[in-house]
């Protein structure tokens, strides 16, 4: 009998799925089959690996060595190389970009060394579509236990012990959440798993549910016993088509095995979910607006109290949690609070995952334990700002959250300590910033977002963040005066005291905090009419350095506008009105003789 | 499908299921185990090294020994083909030659369970630049 020697795990996370992934997949499993290999080696389509800068990934196991950019074209190559001849293919390695060394284990990979995966301890390790390797890597065995050796009460118990908080930028102690569920008495209860995951550039929750969607099923089920519900519903957005596809192909399976629906595990607990589609609203990720749209009514947050888990999704008691915050339920349920409550700072406990994105070398997905600093992330795991460039600030928690900036990167990460730097954890979104980034213009685009996704409902929200978009606006056309900086001052924070939900409470944290930080390249902007990092356009002007132009045509012939004139082999000049600040003349010119004032 | 019934249903699954990612699991800390590499280069297959490989991988499943089998590429070695490479945890890597599949057994009963060296070991001659 011959046996499997080798695993070929190959990222079917979304964004290696968009480079070819599947179509590797495809070539790895013919080859293999024409080298008559099948009997030997096995490949498994998995969930996201978190370094999406390098995808496709392919990994091969058991030797761990962790190929990087494959294309379909160099399949072959690994399999002939690698499985037939026992060699790395070393041009598909990862190089250490210090020291130039290729590096072949993810182990000794400084994006994987600071981490700790417990939400995404199986993305990128199983195949999100076979419910069995789920289960070899103890899936279900929360639900087992729980529903056959533990109390509802003793289950929150360990849920409160361990110290998790909400995932989905809140950060309210979960435990505490299920037992206030718990004690509402009522005929039927619902527990929800909010999956409308709307920060740019945050993909975590969209990443565990490809890469590991029966976590979130078996999360569910527990929190259903422990709260006294018998129906799940996930509230997805209708753009995760991957998410939502891995999603039923898992409640398929569960159902198959029983872990879903009539007597769970021979237990009299029954106990089932449904897929809710959201149509992509920002707002709908606030838990009472993601009820409404459930309900079929319009997207828009109702005040609270009462709160979801007295009068929730058709009036009944709901719990409402994140994904990511169901992930980590059936590894604390597994391995205790006390392991769990080990891990992170005091007040914050376990991980935390952040998408990387932005200025930084390796984007991607993180798994990191809280406390870690700004520093280690961005430099460590992060591998530095894209082409050596300096660092200017990190935005957390998207457009509801503040950047960070120098001075916060040795502050411990966690809940607290963000908010205290004057943002947020959020979702986990981390956009880094560098040194051609203008604060006028950061602050803009979070705001001109909020603006957009306001449900309008409430004025603050909905007039107060356009007029403070106007007035950003103003500032970046160098029409601003000293004050407007006032004023956005003051109207951030009626906005901020009198909105009606979490989105206009945090829209102007954006705002507020680039003030904070960066109140010199605000006052540039308005009294020297100035931007430092070039970016706003009105507030630049290309010049021509007459020395050192030699009158080549080259500027004057790539204007989109015709505003460069000027005889060959004399200098030329640019024409302020007709320009339009595009930068075609800088790029094309070979004599460095193009400057921005 | 057949519905699990109980938690003592789910664990035994879970044992049987284990064994199709061990391979996985396994490769996340190779330094905790036994690992075994064998030479499979041109030469070291043309003397017989994937039978070698394959008893290796048999046996160590069958008597339940936990132990990562890889193969590498050419360890120079070519008279003393097939060769493979043994690094207990904690012990220097040690290197035995002309493995058949009956030395192979040999190796697993002797110096893999008992400690006891065999014949046919290679004087390492080389440093790699690794350490």
């Amino acid at each position: 009998m011959t046996q499997i020697k080798y695993h070929m795990l190959v990222c079917g996370g979304t964004g290696c799925h968009a480079s070819q992934s599947d179509q590797i997949l495809k070539v790895f499993q013919e080859q293999i089959i024409a080298h008559g290999l099948d009997t030997e080696v096995q490949v498994i389509k998995t969930g996201c690996f978190g370094f999406c800068e390098k995808g496709p990934i392919v990994k091969m196991m058991p030797d761990n060595t962790f190929y990087i950019q494959v294309t379909p074209a160099d399949c072959s190559e690994i399999l002939e190389e690698h499985i037939i001849k026992g060699r790395r293919v070393n041009r598909l390695l990862y190089e250490n970009p210090e020291t130039g060394e290729k590096v072949s284990d993810s182990k000794h990979m400084g994006f994987y060394k600071k981490q700790i995966r417990i939400a995404l301890r199986n993305c990128g390790f199983i195949n999100p579509e076979n419910i069995d390797e789920y289960i070899a890597r103890d899936g279900y065995m929360a639900l087992g236990k729980v529903l056959t050796e533990l109390t509802p009460e003793a289950t929150i118990e360990i849920i409160k012990k361990s110290g998790l908080r909400g995932r989905g930028g809140g950060g309210f102690p979960t435990g505490l959440k299920w037992e206030i569920t718990r004690a509402v008495k009522a005929d039927q209860k619902y527990v929800v798993c909010n999956a409308d995951e709307g920060d740019p550039g945050a993909f975590m929750d969209r990443s565990v549910l490809e890469g590991d969607p029966h976590t979130v099923l078996e999360a569910m089920a527990i929190n259903g016993y422990c709260t006294g519900a018998d129906k799940g519903l996930i509230y997805i957005r209708a753009e995760y088509p991957l998410a939502v596809e891995r999603l039923k192909v898992a409640m398929k399976q569960a159902r198959e095995y029983g872990l879903l629906g009539k007597n769970i595990l021979g237990t009299d607990f029954s106990f089932d979910i449904d897929i809710r589609y959201g149509a992509g609203a920002f707002v709908c990720g606030e838990e009472t607006a993601l009820i409404h749209s459930m309900e079929g009514l319009r997207g828009e947050p109702t005040v609270k109290p009462p709160f979801p888990s007295e009068s929730g999704y058709m009036g009944k008691p709901t719990n409402v949690n994140n994904v990511e915050t169901y992930a980590n339920i059936p590894v604390i349920l597994n391995k205790g609070a006390a392991w769990f409550a080990a891990i992170g700072t005091e007040k914050s406990k376990g991980t935390k995952v952040f998408a990387l994105a932005g200025k930084i070398n390796n984007v991607g997905l993180i798994e990191v334990p809280m406390g870690i600093t700004l520093r280690e992330v961005i430099y460590e795991i992060g591998g530095g700002i894209k082409g050596g460039k300096k660092f200017k600030s990190v935005q957390t928690g998207g457009p509801s959250g503040g950047c960070l900036t120098e001075r916060h990167l040795d502050t411990p990460i966690d809940y607290d300590n963000l908010i205290a730097a004057g943002s947020m954890m959020g979702s986990g979104g981390m956009i880094v910033m560098d040194e051609d980034d203008c604060a006028v213009g950061m602050a803009k685009f979070y705001l001109d977002f909020t603006v957009e996704e306001s449900c309008g409902k409430c004025s603050p929200c909905r007039i107060g963040n356009k007029r403070l978009s106007e007035i950003l606006e103003k500032i970046t056309q160098g029409n601003g005066t000293l004050e407007d900086l006032d004023k956005l001052q003051n109207l951030s924070n009626v906005i901020k005291d009198t909105s009606l939900c979490g989105l206009g409470q945090t829209s102007p944290n954006p705002v507020l905090s680039t003030l904070d930080n960066f109140y010199d390249e605000y006052l540039e902007h308005v009294t020297s009419k100035k931007c430092r990092a070039g970016k706003c356009k009105s507030l630049m002007q290309y010049l021509i350095i007459a020395e050192n132009c030699i009158g080549c045509t080259l500027c004057a012939r790539n204007c989109p506008v015709n505003a460069i004139t000027g005889e060959r082999k004399q200098p030329h000049l640019i024409d302020q009105d007709k320009c339009i600040k595009c930068g075609a003349c800088m790029e094309k010119c070979k004599f460095n003789a193009i400057f921005i004032k | 499908m057949e519905k699990i019934k109980s938690l003592a249903d789910l664990r035994k699954m879970q044992d049987d299921l284990r064994a199709k990612i061990s391979l996985r699991e396994k490769s996340n800390e190779p330094d905790k185990r036994i690992q075994v590499k064998v030479a499979m280069a041109t030469c070291g297959i043309a003397s017989g090294a994937k039978e070698v490989m394959e008893t290796f991988i048999e046996e160590f499943t069958k008597r339940n020994i936990d132990a990562v089998v890889t193969q590498t590429g050419c360890m120079g070695y070519c008279y003393a083909e097939p060769t493979v490479e043994i690094t207990k945890p904690g012990a220097e890597p040690i290197t035995f030659g002309y493995v058949d599949v009956k030395k192979a057994s040999k190796i697993i009963d002797k110096y893999i369970l008992n400690n006891e060296l065999v014949d046919g070991i290679i004087p390492v001659n080389y440093h790699s630049i690794d350490n």
